[in-house]
């Protein structure tokens, strides 16, 4: 048995350190590591509770929009608000950009460089790989990069700017968007579809998201999307066998996502990948352990937990703790997003295997980058244009508060606890922590701990590409992490 | 592409939440990429764009810090973390066993330049705040304090102080004209001011073209979060005292915090994470405690009272309405009185 350490993990957010147990090239265990911590929930303390919507979505700049709108949530149940009709729309809107402009910047920047590296320089589609997306220089980012650029000017427009936009409210947003806006919106929703039909997908966004099972993706990627990126991927895919590594625990989960006037645009659940149960995810029965983490004890329950570090408690390795559902370790992201909401792509991609894996976990993404912008549309459309954005803030209650929303990695839940409109407690876990979590008391692995068991590096130990596949399909976040 | 003369950039990110990189992203046009290398910047390494990882990029901070490779300018993103105890260990470098903490003090002098990106690198930002659970400061300072990780008299190889790209996050324009300017070598002591920022941005106040300048100038004033008057008076905004040329170029294609109804919270100045109540502006007698700066009180008080007196309506009623109420043509003021009659 050999123990070797990855790290720096580069093209992920923030920190990751891994460390493997490798015999006869097989990862037997894996331990994975944020190596960050910044105390935002000892920050939090003492101040006024609406300081949060200043302080929190600086947890992450990479969904900052996620972090204001579940510390929004948290308010807005204390206060016991209704927000109004159009800041919800705008919210959500301002919410997809910063979600799809995330799975792009995966896609593009983070996931596919991996393919031109020189380790598959015997492969047919190495050369194309390599002009394509090559890290830095790829002409992909090229097209990527401006297109996102004009995809964020949606936050100019709704909340100012992006990172760390102050214009999300428990009641809505700070801004009323007039007729000019909107057209605006309009234009440059055109201008974000015209780059994704064009460059991504070759193909409209409608035939995408009627794709309906594994072998439908595959003529698509041989037949009308073949010139999108979308479908280079696919194929490259294929030829790797990624549907076969990474492997998930099995159970996937959504906090429900887009919030409107009826209800969440992608439901809450947690699906059982093997048995196809899905119900309501129990929600408050999450608990974090500290067991393998530089933390002191504390209470499992986030709405009564305390969050002190701990750097010499024996047995931690991670400053991330480890939540659990039920006891168990979960999985979130687009992949839970889309197979709790039901779409046949997903459930197709997950039958064969009945659990999550690399290949799945992608085409999620780009399944939802052009799903949200089919919805983004559709929001537009929706504004009213005399309505109110924003409704006023009502007297804070004392008490003990949860919020929940998507972020793009998955669910993201603050808890908070008020005292004379003061914060006297607050947690949160991030999609990241879910995914990225240590060991827990009883010895079970997190989910990317569990997905790295049995994965045969060979000789190439620390430098196996497959390895940073499986790391990267989760599109793990840091910073968000142990926060 | 990578020729003897590229001016090389390093950018490693400390304790940060990655937003400065987000934005440097959002560079429209060609793309922030593209833009580098129209400057002839080649980047080393970046943590969330380079190929090489692990070993290989651990290789290339061994040949920085041993002077094997030449290095043009050191970017760093977020606070450094002291703590616990000096160790630095709450941001460890992963795979290295050694804090960024420890990092930042070897790669600083092998640099022509050191540049702080964003607030954290600059002041310690909001890790810093109360109570600093991790003992986080800037390079050069903490909040207004000089010192901070490389110590009041460092001097990187030009000789310039750490240059404070402030903001949280900076705007993309912010970083990318520094780093084309340092690449031209053509930003001298004379380009920051005594917080080392970029007068490019610094020589201006947030406030200097606000979309809500008319309303100042009346002190017609918001008093919910979501009204079209100043912010000022009521709601914290800090404009008139934070640098910053927000307000006179596009924040995502034309935003600003203050355009969409945010307040400013002062985020380009040190120390701008020790306020309580962002959203609330603190005063004493009715009056503004944060005055604008250079403003005498008295005069303030004066101007406020004589400007509030003479208050146009239309100006009056925009300011407590969440989009424009009444628009400023001629004859708009009978229109609207004609369509109340109806
Ligand atoms: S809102 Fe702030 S920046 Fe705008 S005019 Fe008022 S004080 Fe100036
Ligand atoms: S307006 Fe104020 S808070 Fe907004 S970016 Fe400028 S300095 Fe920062």
């Amino acid at each position: 048995m050999t123990r070797i350490v990855v790290g720096p993990f580069n093209r992920v957010e923030g920190d990751l350190e891994l460390t493997l147990d490798i015999d006869d090239g097989v990862v037997r265990e894996a331990r994975v590591a944020a190596s960050l911590y910044r105390g935002f929930e000892q920050l939090l303390l003492g101040r006024p509770a609406e300081d949060a919507l200043v302080i929190a979505p600086r947890v992450c700049g990479i969904c900052s929009v996620s972090q204001s709108l579940a510390a929004a949530a948290v308010l807005r149940g204390a206060q016991n608000a209704a927000p109004a009709r159009n800041g919800l729309i705008a919210t959500n809107l301002a919410h997809a950009a910063e979600n799809i402009a995330d799975h792009l910047t995966h896609f593009y920047v983070f996931f596919m460089p991996d393919f031109a590296r020189a380790a598959y320089a015997a492969r047919s589609w190495h050369e194309t790989a390599q002009t394509r997306f090559r890290a830095v220089s790829g002409a992909a980012l090229r097209e990527a990069l401006p297109a996102r650029a004009r995809l964020l000017e949606t936050m100019g427009l709704i909340a100012g700017k992006w990172p760390h936009s102050l214009a999300f409210r428990p009641g809505g947003v700070t801004r009323a968007l007039a007729l000019g806006d909107e057209m605006r919106l309009v234009a440059l929703l055109a201008d974000f579809r015209g780059f994704i039909e064009r460059t991504l997908f070759a193909a409209p966004i409608e035939a995408v998201i009627e794709l309906a099972s594994g072998d439908a993706l595959d003529r698509f990627a041989h037949g009308a999307g073949a010139a999108g990126d979308f479908a280079a991927f696919v194929r490259i895919a294929r030829d790797l066998r990624l549907e076969q590594i990474g492997r998930g625990p099995g159970l996937l989960m959504s906090a429900g996502a887009y919030l409107g006037s009826d209800g969440h645009h992608f439901p809450a659940g947690l699906l059982d990948a093997a048995t196809g149960a899905l119900r309501a995810p129990p929600l408050h029965a999450i608990e974090e352990d500290v067991s393998h983490s530089f933390m002191r004890d504390t209470a499992g329950d986030p709405a009564r937990a305390e969050t002190v570090p701990d750097i010499h408690r024996p047995g931690a390795y991670s400053f991330a703790k480890a939540p659990r559902l039920e006891g168990r370790a979960v999985e979130v992201g687009a992949l839970a997003r889309q197979a709790v909401a039901g779409h046949p792509l997903i459930r197709d991609l997950l039958a064969p295997q009945g659990a999550s894996n690399v290949f799945a976990r992608i085409v999620a993404r780009l399944l939802e980058i052009a799903l949200l912008t089919q919805a983004m549309d559709g929001w537009t459309r929706d504004l009213r244009r005399s309505e109110p954005f924003c409704t006023p803030d009502t007297p804070l209650r004392d008490g003990a508060f949860a919020g929940f929303v998507e972020a793009a990695r998955g669910a993201l839940g603050h808890w908070a606890s008020y005292a004379n409109g003061e914060i006297a407690r607050y947690q949160i876990i991030a999609p990241t922590t879910w995914n990225f979590s240590p060991r827990d008391a009883s010895g079970r692995p997190g989910p990317l701990e569990f997905a790295l068991q049995g994965l045969d590096v060979g000789a190439e130990g620390a430098s196996s590409v497959a390895l940073q596949h499986i790391v990267r399909s989760f599109d793990p976040c840091m910073v968000c992490t142990a926060h | 592409m990578t020729t003897g003369n590229d001016f090389t950039l390093l950018w490693l990110q400390a304790g940060s939440c990655g937003g400065c990189t987000m934005s440097v992203l959002e560079r429209g046009g060609a793309g922030w990429l593209e833009e580098l290398r129209r400057f002839g910047v080649r980047l080393l390494w970046h943590p969330s764009l380079s190929e090489e990882t692990g070993e290989e990029a651990r290789a290339i901070l061994g040949r920085v810090e041993r002077g094997e490779e030449r290095l043009d300018a050191l970017l760093i993103e977020g606070s450094v973390l002291r703590g616990p105890e000096g160790t630095g260990r709450f941001d460890m470098l992963a795979g290295t066993g050694r804090s960024m903490f420890d990092w930042v003090r070897a790669l600083a002098p092998r640099a022509d330049y050191c540049v702080a990106v964003g607030s954290c690198a600059a002041f310690g930002g909001v890790p810093a705040g109360a109570p600093d659970p991790t003992d986080a400061c800037g390079l050069q300072f903490s909040a207004t304090e000089i010192g901070g990780a490389l110590g009041a008299d460092f001097r990187s190889r030009s000789g310039l102080p750490v240059v404070n790209i402030s903001g949280c996050a900076p705007h993309p324009g912010w970083i990318m004209e520094t780093v084309a300017a340092l690449a031209l070598r053509c930003f001298t002591a004379a380009d920051i001011d005594a917080f080392g920022r970029p007068r490019l941005f610094a020589d201006h106040l947030a406030h200097h073209g606000c979309s809500r300048n008319e309303f100042y100038e009346f002190k017609a004033s918001a008093e919910d979060v979501f009204e079209r008057g100043c912010l000022m008076e009521h709601l914290g905004c800090k404009a008139t005292q934070a640098v910053g040329d927000c307000n006179q170029r596009a924040w995502n294609g034309g935003g600003s915090c203050t355009q969409a109804g945010s307040t400013c919270i002062a985020c380009t100045s040190p120390g701008f994470e020790a306020t309580r109540g962002f959203h609330h502006t603190p005063k004493i007698g009715g009056i503004p405690v944060g005055l604008p700066l250079d403003m005498p009180k008295a005069w303030f008080v004066a101007l406020a009272a004589l400007s509030k007196s003479a208050t146009p309506a239309r100006v009056r009623e925009n300011a407590r309405s969440d989009r424009v109420a009444r628009g400023p043509a001629p004859g708009a003021e009978k229109r609207a009185g004609a369509e109340k009659k109806k």
